[in-house]
């Protein structure tokens, strides 16, 4: 076994706090958090982390129970890159004058997906959305250029076997929740199912 | 009953009662029950404390000597009653100084409710007056905690509190009350218990087809052996665990936590785990078929070296924390929920059996044990009295009827070893977090949770120094608290640790006591000191007899040791009797 990437989904209340009683999760056994993303989801007053880190699956089942153990979390599952499509973006600021005099800059942009976000007299912004290793080409290719800032968000990603939020909560509001909201789900049905 | 809040009237308008943020927070622990809170007040607490003046016919509040004492007061009143324990506290250092209390009662799963002032909240975040960030500093050692900036919030986020306490797997909760809302007056329409939070699962749902192969694998065993925790205790599931293990006749042992859900002199009774329990448990568990191991969670003490922990067993793993399953020890069949749930439709299918031989094994390692520790042990040779020569005579006295609540080290282990026990939730003690300075105020509260019972604190010399500034609160308020302390003029278990691992090297375990008799004087309670074997009966009996608290010291061996042992980095099978042996 080796450690692996490995992309943690948390649904929960939108409560001050908790983001610091998730990221203490991590901490306390000293893993570092690749990328952090909080969001709304498609129900209102749910929210959503998404977490990035490198572990082996042993610790991030345990990190997930840990985290589905917070009163305010709804539900926590992991995913392996496979399981999920996620995009990151990043910006990049040029300077015009180069853009406006090198037509190959252009091209080049257009070619790695990139499009425009502010023109200014001084410098232009470009906006790429993917996967890393695009973001990243980008960075090689704009540096001659006279790359003057660089910024990439954190993760975002939707599982692929997910049905979503609505259903969920539904069983989660009740006083007995179904099966749906067991948390022991996993245990015999490993295999095949994406949730921990 | 009186109204104390100020009554709003207008003709074309229903009665509304205005109540203050701090009525609000008394009207709560009436309504939950709460009839002692342990607390000290401060500047950003005074509201509560103003309004708790108007309460005084309904709501005894304990006044400590430090909110260290506070909280460990109210984790005794917890653990000898099973209620939550109530605790107020003011900001900044009031609060910081319940930190220590919290990670206490946060891994040994004790139920609280912790109130702190906190300043105005327009001041947060600007280095106010004894302003600390307590929400953040307290968030890895709470089960759940809120800071209330509004008064209407107070009714639910309190009903919720409670609920979060005592439910599930139970733990400390902390509610952070700032000044201007325990002040504010707001249109208060009572209060109404918290009985389910959408995010929060306090029990998973029983699996039948866990419990069936529990069942299975327990029909077929031939050397089963059950272990068991705190769990047993907090899921209220005494019977339910003794009609389990009677039917199935399984040799039964308990950790430290667990200690007192069965009688001590039960027949399937074979003793404490972990690095100074009993031999035969320790040993046994490498040779087990099925272990069963209920409401505990594999403590590092409990298993010594996990890569060499119980590897030949099928491990059945019942427990209502779904994090507790696999995280030490891998569990081939985990059966989550309440076990007060969970142990009789278990106990339906298993056969009546008995292991006749497989607990005859139990004894025999019991018995190499009796030869070779605990006859010296409780009945010593020599002239210097031992620790567990006095929990002996204790347990001659009390019958086993007491609430014992020990301290942390060598004092500890003896009592937990040697005491015995009729009834649950006799045993309290810092079981997860080992805090020295537990026992007194911990005892102080046993009193309050259990008035009709004798609670003895067994302190250590070191133990006690640390908070018996709580004297003073038995002084003012008259709990009868049975103190001993057993006094060896050493930190004994780091001492002992440093004879044995640290080639003798005595760094800093010499610690020198004051006269504790004296000491005891000063706050008006009665002492006796005695270091002769002939003195120790009639001083216990003196000791226990006396009307309210007495403290007696004995003097013990400067240089026992707490043995068997198993060796930190070592299993469990390679546990140690004496010294030699290591």
């Amino acid at each position: 076994m080796q450690k692996k990437e490995y992309t943690i989904t948390v649904y929960t209340e939108n409560q001050v706090g908790l983001l610091n009683r998730i990221a203490i999760i991590f901490s306390r056994r000293k893993i570092n958090i690749e990328s952090l993303n909080t969001s709304p989801t498609e129900v209102d007053s749910v929210h959503r982390f998404t977490i990035v880190i490198n572990e082996f699956e042993d610790v991030v089942r345990k990190l997930c129970r840990q985290i589905e153990k917070q009163v305010e979390v709804l539900k926590a599952y992991y995913n392996t890159e496979e399981e999920i499509v996620w995009q990151e973006l990043a910006l990049y600021k040029v300077p015009t004058d180069v853009i406006a005099t090198e037509v190959k800059v252009e091209r080049l942009l257009r070619e790695n997906g990139a499009h425009t976000v502010v023109i200014r007299k001084d410098y232009t912004v470009f906006a790429v959305a993917g996967h890393r290793e695009e973001t990243e080409a980008l960075i090689k290719v704009l540096e001659p250029y006279g790359l003057i800032e660089f910024v990439r968000s954190a993760r975002v990603a939707i599982i692929k076997a997910s049905r979503g939020f609505h259903e969920r909560l539904k069983d989660f509001e009740k006083q007995e929740p179904g099966e749906e909201a067991l948390e022991n789900e996993f245990l015999d049905k490993n295999e095949e199912i994406f949730s921990m | 009953m009186q109204t104390f809040a100020p009554e709003k009237e207008t003709t074309n308008k229903p009665t509304v009662i205005s109540k203050t943020g701090s009525q609000a927070v008394l009207e709560a622990f009436l309504a939950e029950g709460v009839e002692t809170v342990f607390g000290y007040p401060g500047g950003a607490i005074m509201p509560i404390y103003d309004a708790l003046y108007d309460y005084n016919d309904r709501l005894k509040h304990i006044l400590v000597r430090h909110e260290q004492g506070a909280i460990h007061a109210a984790q005794g009143f917890a653990r000898v009653s099973g209620r939550t324990g109530v605790v107020f506290a003011t900001s900044g250092p009031g609060a910081t100084n319940l930190v220590t209390g919290l990670a206490d009662a946060m891994i040994d799963s004790t139920p609280l409710v912790c109130i702190t002032g906190q300043v105005f909240a327009h001041l947060l975040g600007t280095d106010a007056f004894q302003e600390t960030d307590v929400i953040n500093i307290t968030t890895p050692v709470t089960k759940w905690n809120y800071q209330v900036t509004d008064a209407t919030e107070i009714p639910h986020v309190l009903a919720k509190a409670f609920y979060i306490a005592n439910s599930g797997r139970p733990g400390p909760v902390l509610v952070d009350i700032t000044k201007n809302a325990q002040l504010q007056l707001f249109e208060y329409s009572g209060y109404e218990k918290c009985t389910h939070i959408r995010s929060y699962r306090p029990k998973p749902i029983v699996r039948k087809e866990y419990i069936e192969q529990a069942a299975e694998l327990i029909n077929k065993a031939e050397r089963p052996f059950v272990i068991f925790g705190q769990g047993v205790i907090l899921g209220k599931a005494e019977k339910e665990f003794k009609q389990f293990i009677e039917k199935a006749g399984i040799p039964a042992a308990w950790t430290i936590m667990g200690m007192s859900a069965i009688p001590t002199e039960h027949p399937l009774a074979v003793g404490m785990l972990g690095m100074h329990g009993n031999y035969g448990p320790n040993v046994l568990t490498n040779e087990c078929d099925v272990l069963i191991a209920i409401g505990m969670r594999f403590d590092d003490r409990v298993t010594g070296r996990l890569d060499k922990y119980a590897k030949q067993a099928k491990v059945i793993h019942f427990d209502i924390d779904p994090s507790e399953i696999d995280k030490n020890v891998k569990a081939d069949v985990p059966v989550w929920g309440d076990c007060k749930e969970t142990l009789p439709l278990l106990t339906k299918m298993l056969e009546q059996k008995v292991y006749p031989q497989w607990l005859q094994k139990f004894r025999d390692y019991q018995q190499k044990e009796e030869d070779k520790v605990i006859r010296e042990e409780l009945n010593p040779t020599g002239d210097i009295l031992t620790m567990g020569e006095v929990i002996r005579n204790l347990n001659e006295l009390t019958g086993g009827d007491a609430v014992v609540v020990t301290d942390v080290g060598q004092h500890q282990m003896v009592a937990c070893r040697y005491a015995k026990y009729n009834q649950s939730k006799s045993n309290i003690t810092s079981g997860g977090l080992g805090t020295m300075g537990y026992a007194l105020p911990a005892a102080i509260g046993a009193c309050y949770g259990a008035p009709e019972r004798k609670v003895v604190a067994i302190i250590g010399d070191g133990g006690f120094q640390m908070t018996l500034q709580e004297l003073g609160t038995i002084m003012q308020f008259k709990p009868n608290v049975k103190i001993i302390i057993l006094n060896n003029n050493f930190l004994g278990m780091v001492r002992q640790w440093q004879q044995l691992f640290h080639e003798k090297r005595y760094s800093f375990v010499d610690i020198q006591s004051p006269d504790f008799v004296q000491v005891a004087k000063g706050f008006g309670i009665p002492g006796k000191s005695i270091s002769q074997r002939s003195e120790l009966n009639a001083a216990l009996e003196e000791l226990l007899n006396t009307n309210g608290s007495f403290l007696l010291e004995v003097m013990v061996g400067k240089e026992n040791n707490v043995f068997p042992m198993v060796p930190q980095g070592r299993g469990v099978a390679e546990i140690v009797l004496s010294k030699e042996e290591i």
